[in-house]
């Protein structure tokens, strides 16, 4: 059975060992940053970053909120991504997890092309042209071993496990948040491994959702999705 | 705390207020969540809207050092509701006591207050008029109906009925439907069954009025009969890991370990010491406190050993004595330091360059030190002070020694949690390089002094010639040895109640503690914690207690004898029945307590009127038995009262004539500038920490993941008050106080909002003390302590950190 993700943004505290716990594991170098009059740092996702808990300070409904979202790949189901690159030694999908994973040889593909083909804004080029994201730890969870990020939450906001026990958690969940915030909702359960629950509508959380079409999808992706078979022969003869 | 963290699980309803317990402390969110996913309310009050609240059901500002205007009316609320707890308040709490009719409150201040014009403390009381009327056996009078004019309750009433919403709003800046609303939740813990907790920390110590912000606190948890049950307690959350292990072991001036009092010129001889306490003439009391010979002597004989006889008071004479009326807190050390009374100084694990009060205050007090010890982990501001900014380091002559210690998980050795759990920790990699654990390095030091005075003699050389020092295992400190002598011996064969112990072996708990030398213990309130059955702190069983509320009681140790909820006999009825059927702490069962460790193992009371001769009041650590509603051992009344913090933006306290606490300590040496209702300072200035820091940031601002998040110290304000300024959002900025100034960047948040307070707006600023000059490497980043002032609490002397006066400019 694959794995998948439940974030239960509703009880993040924005403690950010997420973010720590991802670079400490991965191994990765801190970014030079510096306080641009916000908590959130770095700024966006990188090549270095492959998790980014995103705060925002918004009123909503009359009351400040100031919300939590800690960003990372979805690991899509179907992965645009990958069915951009159709290239399996670059992007592929590991079977027994459903991760969606980057090699080496991401840096043949045309990033640009990669990173505009995901709907949530996820892959970064590294200064080599590798391209980078979240790997599902997937050496911890082939181990037997939690996430380093979920493995680090002290409130039980990030979860982990097999993909149906991670959806009955995120049912239960959305039903009890809802006695709180009416409007909450999962974020694309059917479509991707990596489940979200948020209080407010997403455009509060996801950049990518915020540069939306009203169809749901982002410009470029709705632009590669019309274009995807051209796309894919060209990957082929790539 | 009085409770434990897992037990906020428990909690109906949790204030967090005087902490930021997500940020500051953010596994304790794993229990305030798993509360909230059970029903329980979170309320957040700040100045500032924190991380915490983003996760709180009810959010209020407050102005800083107005905790006690809000909490006083919650008090009054409570009591004009009917909200609290009238079996519990009538049977437990010394709410029913009557107090002297001399006693009263007039002009700002209590009966028998004295200006003291010498300082450091403004005033002092003479508390003979706030003592309890007493009945022809020496026992307090009380009206258990609660409607004597002078019993405590009715002067409660009295003292706060000046604390209506409208005034309390008008000195917090708190919106008066906040107030209610918080009140109202708050308020609703009063039912049998219910439990509300407080999550503080130096949000409330570090005022002029610190001890009675949480006095106010625990005496709402009284009336609403929320101490001893689970899930409620007056809770500190400790800023460091073993900081309740370092004060349990007499970290402060003022108390040797387990709290006894540090000696004194006004007990000169050791009969004097011992018979100091108050007696209990009142049989259902068990006035805990009466044991305290037995602590002492065993004290004693730890540090001197067999050097310690009946004849030489246990050597009594020979250790220091604080000169009565004279201070000697951190406050009073920099002070005397500043004045060239000092002139060699240990730094022990700590930065005072940068964690201090006035912190330019003392760096300018390091210059007169002839030598510096520096122990830490790296090098820091304070060693490194002669050549931080603004110092001339060919004018300085102090020698500064710097000695590498080992990190924490380098070494073997326990800490003790904010939930007082004594947990055994194992030593993983070995120290680097030279770095020695700090027991090592103390040793050491103990053995070459020894050995200099054995040689050289000197003055007043017995207390160190005499100490007992055999802490080592094949030439290496060993923490074994040091735990079971904190636990103690029996130093000769001793029957207690027809068993013998032998000599050589380790006490089971304090009950079996002799006054006649023989038995020792490092420290009275961890006897049982190391005993013959094993090291009790290195438990791990996950194994619950029968009441399945998260106590786990062989999960490490805990303090006193295992007892995971203090004063948990008030949990229960007269009958012994548990307040609440479901979380319950203890129950009688008709023959003995099931559950946690009782505050003792008597029967219940039964009844006021007619108790069981064999029970005792369930607040056994004061004289009378009885939880405190009415304080009259503090040093700035036995109520709490407001007053505005020494640096205030209000001509006026609404609530009294007196503007400052009338007890406060307040320095006037030269660096001690203060500036009150000052037109250059016109903002209220707040100093706190962030998760991403830890202290003054000295094993964080290094580590390039954490200085990543949080590279820079901050200033964050209101929309409105960076408008006012013209302050853009990410914008440097200079922040000044009457004592100095420091770069910071602004953080431009909604977050923080105006006051209205007594009609005129009030902004308040807010920055993180985590930085220091010394890294990151461009020097710009540094210590918000720069602008504290060094004014302090009457009873503790913490200082003044959290409220106080600053300017915000553009560069």
């Amino acid at each position: 059975m694959t794995k998948a993700f439940f974030i239960d943004t509703t009880v993040c505290t924005g403690c950010r060992g997420c973010q720590v716990a991802c670079k400490q594991w991965h191994d990765l170098p801190a970014e030079e940053t510096e306080n641009r009059g916000s908590y959130q740092n770095p700024s966006d996702l990188s090549a270095m970053t492959y998790k980014l808990v995103r705060m925002r300070e918004e009123e909503i409904d009359g009351k400040l909120r100031w919300l939590f979202f800690p960003d990372q790949c979805r690991h899509c189901l179907d992965a645009p991504c990958k069915g951009t690159a159709m290239y399996e030694e670059a992007i592929y999908q590991e079977p027994a997890t459903g991760a969606i994973l980057y090699t080496m040889a991401t840096r043949e593909l045309n990033a640009q092309e990669i990173i505009d083909s995901c709907p949530y804004n996820i892959p970064r080029k590294g200064p080599d042209g590798v391209l980078a994201k979240c790997d599902m730890c997937i050496d911890r969870v082939i181990n037997g071993q939690l996430p380093a990020c979920v493995k680090t939450c002290p409130t039980g906001a990030m979860n982990f496990g097999d993909r149906e026990e991670m959806l009955q958690l995120a049912d239960r969940r959305l039903g009890e948040a809802r006695k709180k915030f009416p409007k909450a909702s999962l974020l694309d359960p059917d479509e991707v491994s990596v489940i979200y629950l948020v209080a407010y509508d997403r455009s509060h959380y996801e950049v990518a959702a915020r540069a939306r079409t009203p169809e749901g999808l982002t410009r470029q992706a709705a632009l590669r999705k019309m274009i995807s078979p051209l796309t894919r022969s060209v990957a082929h003869i790539g | 705390m009085t409770n434990h963290w897992i037990d906020i699980k428990n909690s109906d309803c949790i204030l967090i207020m005087g902490s930021n317990a997500a940020e500051n402390h953010p596994v304790s969110f794993k229990y305030v969540t798993e509360a909230q996913k059970k029903g329980a309310a979170l309320i957040s009050v700040d100045p500032r809207f924190t991380r915490t609240s983003s996760k709180a059901d009810i959010y209020a500002p407050l102005r800083s050092g107005t905790d006690i205007a809000f909490l006083g009316g919650m008090i009054k609320y409570i009591l004009d509701s009917g909200q609290f707890n009238k079996e519990y308040v009538a049977a437990y709490t010394n709410a029913p006591f009557l107090v002297n009719e001399g006693f009263g409150f007039k002009d700002g201040v209590f009966s028998g207050f004295q200006e003291t014009p010498k300082g450091p403390a403004l005033g002092k009381y003479d508390k003979k008029s706030w003592a309890f009327q007493m009945d022809e056996k020496g026992v307090p009078k009380m009206d258990r109906s609660l409607e004597d004019p002078h019993c405590v309750f009715q002067l409660l009433k009295k003292h706060f009925s000046r604390y209506d919403t409208d005034t309390v709003s008008q000195v917090t800046g708190t919106p008066k439907a906040s107030l209610e609303e918080i009140y109202r939740t708050y308020a609703a813990t009063g039912a049998t069954g219910k439990a509300g907790t407080i999550m503080y920390a130096m949000g409330w110590t570090q005022h002029t009025h610190g001890t009675q912000n949480i006095r106010t606190m625990a005496i709402i948890q009284l009336l609403l009969g929320n101490m001893g049950v689970a899930g409620g307690g007056v809770n500190a959350l400790r800023g460091e890991s073993n900081v309740q292990g370092s004060t349990d072991h007499c970290l402060l001036w003022h108390i040797w370990p387990g709290y006894l009092a540090t000696p004194s010129t006004k007990w000169p001889k050791l009969a004097d010491y011992l018979q100091r306490r108050a007696k209990s003439n009142d049989p259902l009391s068990a006035n805990w406190w009466q044991n305290e010979p037995k602590y002492m002597v065993s004290t004693l004989k730890s540090f001197f050993g067999d050097a310690a006889t009946a004849e030489n008071d246990f050597g009594y004479d020979w250790v220091p004595k604080v000169d009565a009326g004279t201070a000697y807190s951190w406050l009073d050390i920099f002070d005397a330091m500043y004045d060239g009374k000092i002139k060699g100084f240990f730094s022990w694990g700590q930065n005072p360059a940068c964690s201090g009060s006035n912190a330019g205050k003392n760096r300018e007090a390091m210059k007169n030190l002839d030598w510096m010890v520096n122990v830490n982990l790296f090098d820091n501001e304070t060693g490194s002070f002669w050549k931080g900014p603004g110092m001339k380091p060919w004018e300085i002559q102090t020698e500064v020694f710097f000695l590498p210690a080992a990190v924490s998980v380098e070494k073997e050795g326990s800490i003790t949690n904010s939930g007082r759990w004594m947990q055994w920790r194992y030593q993983g990699p070995k120290p680097l390089g030279n770095c020695r654990p700090d027991g090592d390095m103390i040793l050491e030091l103990g053995d070459r002094i020894k050995a200099l005075y054995e040689k050289e003699g000197g003055v007043h050389p017995e207390p160190i010639i005499h100490l007992k020092w055999d802490y080592t295992t094949g030439g290496a400190y060993d923490p074994h040895k040091v735990a079971k002598e904190i636990n103690g011996y029996f130093l000769r064969d001793v029957t207690v109640k027809g068993k013998t112990y032998k000599k050589g072996t380790l006490v089971p708990s304090f009950a079996f503690l002799q006054a006649d030398g023989s038995t020792s213990s490092g420290n009275w309130l961890y006897c049982n914690s190391y005993t013959e059955k094993g090291n009790m702190a290195a438990r791990r069983s996950q194994q619950d207690a029968s009441n399945g509320i998260g106590i786990y009681p062989e999960f490490a140790w805990c303090w006193p004898v295992n007892r995971r909820i203090i004063y948990n006999r008030a949990s229960v009825d007269l009958k012994g029945q548990p307040w609440d059927k479901d979380d319950w702490v203890i129950r009688w069962n008709g023959s003995k307590w099931e559950g946690d460790v009782p505050d003792g193992g008597w029967p219940p009371l039964e009844s006021l009127t007619n108790p069981n001769p064999k029970s005792k009041y369930p607040f056994i650590m004061h004289v009378h038995g009885h939880g405190q509603i009415f304080g009259p051992g503090r040093s700035d009344g036995p109520f709490p009262e407001h007053y505005e913090p020494l640096e205030c933006p209000v001509e006026k306290n609404l609530l009294n004539p007196r503007m400052v606490s009338p007890t406060a300590a307040v320095y006037s040496g030269k660096a001690d500038m203060f500036a009150t209702c000052d037109p250059r300072f016109p903002y209220v200035g707040t100093t706190y920490r962030v998760s991403e820091h830890w202290q003054t940031g000295l094993m964080t601002r290094y580590q390039p993941w954490l200085l990543e998040l949080q590279p820079q110290v901050f200033v964050e304000m209101s929309e409105e008050l960076a408008q006012l300024k013209g302050v853009s959002n990410g914008e440097r900025v200079k922040v000044s106080s009457a004592r100095g100034s420091l770069e910071a960047t602004a953080i431009v948040t909604k977050r923080f909002k105006p006051f209205r307070i007594e009609g005129s707006v009030v902004h308040q600023v807010g920055l993180p003390w985590h930085f220091g000059w010394r890294w990151p490497a461009s020097g710009t980043e540094k210590s918000a302590n720069l602008l504290t002032p060094s004014a302090g609490d009457p009873n503790t002397r913490i200082p003044e950190t959290k409220a106080f006066m600053v300017n915000v400019a553009k560069l």
